[in-house]
């Protein structure tokens, strides 16, 4: 995909970190052989979402510890179901730093070429193209216009 | 110090822009200073892949987040509304939806007709002018004969309807409720040198097609083909006085953080409900201890937002998405004061199309309907390009305990005291946004909708930020007179959505902008006796 200047510069998560958001990434989204996308986790959007978390590098890093305090060790080395469970305790005790890490995977996820293409979508940006939007109809008015003013009058 | 000028506007966004264009006509020296920058429209996100991102980044509409040149910091941790804003050339148009209705007439009676607040010292009618001016000045596209306002013009054809629009207008006529077209600041042909809205659908990013009527592409050129200058990357400390109590400038740090003084015969403060009344608490002297134009103790006080609601559902059929200007159709059923529903005034509903690809997974995962892990695909697109409904702009009505202070540690970029707000949600607004909620539901259900879901107030919606210096006849009870001049200083006007008495319950940059052109009337028709 096409980048503008603002892309941030990389941001260097510690190796565990790095490690724990890629596979919370895994987790919340798998890759689907149905719907023919990648997970999350695929090198090209885990890469872009590190590069581009921006903003919310410090906020993240946070998440991931209180992340690796509710697996009870480092998130990253725990098992399957320890990390499952984690997650889950994430989600029921933490939920604005689940929405957090939602956040920086899906705003990277939801604009992958073969992501957009399993939608449907055009890969462009908005413009200069643009979109059609249908008229609609505008007979639907008639019944407002019917039922009269509805104003207050003011002296 | 520089050369003095007649007039020293400060903020170039809805009102400086416009107060500026109206005096450029009598020929005096007339300089904007303007703390943030000209935004070009090559670099706005929709021109790129990353669109959906960068409103997540440089195009935030909080400036805590954004961290722009431009912008200061705000201590909005005591409110559970932020605030949102956009500091450059335009001001908030840059960022926002060009949704554009006027207050009402009752608007201006609210003490006179419902017994709360006060009344307007100006009212609907005086402004009527400046209204119509100002929609073809910034090209509003509306349909005319809207049932909610006394009739007025339609400059430009209205915003098609869409699926959206359709949609939810059925419902709308099968409950038998108000609806209609928006007035929206959106060229929806090609007028004044702007091109026709190509649906773009991220208006509040800012337009890269430049079909939006932001201050920029409106008044700006026209204002400085007049000769009025505007003078970027200059932010006020404060305004100087003389030893006769008048204005006689503002200290500014240029562009290169070099302090400067500028002389000036007029200051006119457009910096909106945050910036103004920081300015004025910043302009600390030995004649004006609390603050310039204070002596009412009210500078800063009845800080008013719009509290939001917001009412969504899916839909079995896709709809618009993401696609087209955002807010297309309007309904002010509850917006006039009906007692029986247990709140006084009203409300707006703003008919919103979808989301991106990138909000309408954020949204589904928080609201549970779409999960984690498997079934996370399925759901979402069960949910993508199908959604729709509304938001609720509630009248907030004044209480002086909300306010915007100094904060006492807090500063910005050059040392200057940054605003602290102070925010509590009315019992009176509560129930207004319950009832906003019940009906929004009410609306979506007859629509067809499923997983509603609602929120309110939106955290990150204090968008209209109004009434921290108040207009009145009263010295006691208000900061400016009838016509936006300070009743301690008699060469210093407010021009901005501070001067409100109240909110009303709709978007107030059309209201903003008619009050900035009737001050400058007041002020041309008064310039042989202006400081009398």
């Amino acid at each position: 995909m096409s980048q503008s200047s603002s892309i941030p510069k990389p941001t260097n998560l510690p190796d565990a970190q790095y490690r724990a958001l890629r596979r919370i990434a895994a987790l919340m989204i798998p890759p689907s052989g149905e719907y023919g996308v990648p997970g999350a986790d695929d090198e090209a959007i885990f890469s872009d979402i590190v590069r581009s978390l921006d903003r919310d590098a410090e906020s993240v890093s946070a998440a991931l510890t209180r992340l690796d305090e509710l697996a009870g060790s480092p998130f990253a080395d725990r098992s399957d179901k320890d990390q499952r469970d984690a997650t889950r305790r994430l989600l029921e005790c933490e939920p604005a730093l689940a929405a957090l890490l939602c956040t920086v995977v899906v705003r990277c996820y939801y604009r992958d070429d073969r992501v957009m293409r399993s939608l449907g979508m055009e890969l462009r940006p908005p413009f200069p193209k643009g979109f059609d939007v249908e008229q609609g109809d505008w007979s639907l008015l008639d019944p407002v216009r019917a039922r009269g003013k509805i104003y207050r009058e003011v002296s | 110090m520089t050369a003095p000028v007649d007039v020293l506007i400060i903020g170039a966004g809805a009102s400086g822009a416009a107060v500026a264009w109206s005096l450029a006509e009598t020929r005096m020296r007339i300089l904007c200073l303007e703390q943030g920058d000209w935004v070009k429209s090559t670099a706005f996100p929709s021109n790129g892949r990353d669109w959906e991102q960068r409103q997540f980044s440089d195009f935030s509409t909080s400036p805590n987040r954004r961290r722009s040149a431009g912008d200061y910091p705000i201590n909005d941790a005591d409110s559970p509304i932020k605030v949102v804003n956009f500091n450059g050339v335009g001001g908030g148009t840059i960022l926002f939806a060009a949704h554009f209705p006027r207050l009402h007439p009752s608007d201006f009676r609210v003490r006179t007709l419902d017994g709360v607040a006060d009344d307007w010292p100006v009212d609907y009618a005086t402004l009527e002018p400046y209204f119509a001016l100002n929609d073809r000045m910034m090209g509003i596209a509306s349909l005319a004969g809207d049932p909610a306002y006394p009739p007025k013009e339609a400059v430009l054809p209205p915003l098609p309807l869409g699926r959206t629009g359709t949609t939810l207008g059925r419902a709308m006529n099968q409950l038998g409720w108000h609806w209609w077209p928006a007035d929206s600041a959106i060229a929806t042909r090609e007028y004044e040198g702007r091109a026709k809205c190509a649906n773009l659908g991220h208006c509040i990013a800012g337009c890269a097609q430049g079909a939006k009527a932001s201050t920029d592409l409106t008044y700006w050129p026209q204002a400085m083909r007049q000769r009025v200058e505007l003078r970027t990357r200059c932010r006020v400390r404060e305004i100087t006085v003389d030893e006769r109590g008048m204005a006689s400038g503002a200290v500014y740090y240029d562009a290169d953080g070099v302090e400067v003084f500028q002389p000036a015969e007029i200051v006119i403060l457009a910096c909106n409900g945050v910036g103004t009344p920081r300015i004025l608490l910043n302009s600390v002297s030995g004649q004006f201890q609390r603050g310039l134009a204070n002596s009412s103790g009210l500078v800063g006080k009845n800080l008013m937002f719009h509290p939001y609601a917001s009412i969504r559902g899916y839909f079995e059929e896709p709809l618009d998405g993401y696609r087209g200007p955002h807010i297309g159709t309007w309904s002010q059923q509850f917006y006039e004061t009906d007692r029986s529903r247990g709140y006084l005034r009203g409300y707006t509903y703003q008919f919103v199309r979808g989301q991106g690809p990138v909000l309408t997974a954020m949204t589904g995962m928080a609201s549970g309907h779409i999960p984690w892990g498997e079934g996370h695909h399925a759901a979402y697109r069960r949910l993508f390009d199908r959604s729709a409904g509304m938001v609720a702009i509630c009248e907030d009505l004044p209480e002086e305990q909300n306010t915007v202070t100094l904060d006492p540690t807090l500063k910005d970029a050059h040392s200057v005291p940054a605003p602290k707000i102070t925010y509590r949600l009315s019992e009176n607004s509560k129930r207004m946004l319950e009832h906003s909620i019940a009906r929004g539901r009410d609306i979506l259900a007859a629509a067809g909708a499923c997983d509603i879901v609602s929120e309110a107030p939106l955290p990150n919606a204090g968008w209209h930020l109004m009434g921290t210096t108040r207009m009145g006849t009263d010295p006691q009870r208000s900061v400016v007179n009838e016509w936006g001049r300070s009743h301690d200083v008699k060469n210093l006007f407010v021009v901005d959505g501070s001067i409100f008495v109240t909110s009303g319950g709709v978007n107030p940059t059309a209201t903003i902008q008619a009050l900035a052109l009737y001050v400058a009337d007041s002020i041309k028709r008064r310039l042989a006796n202006l400081f009398d």
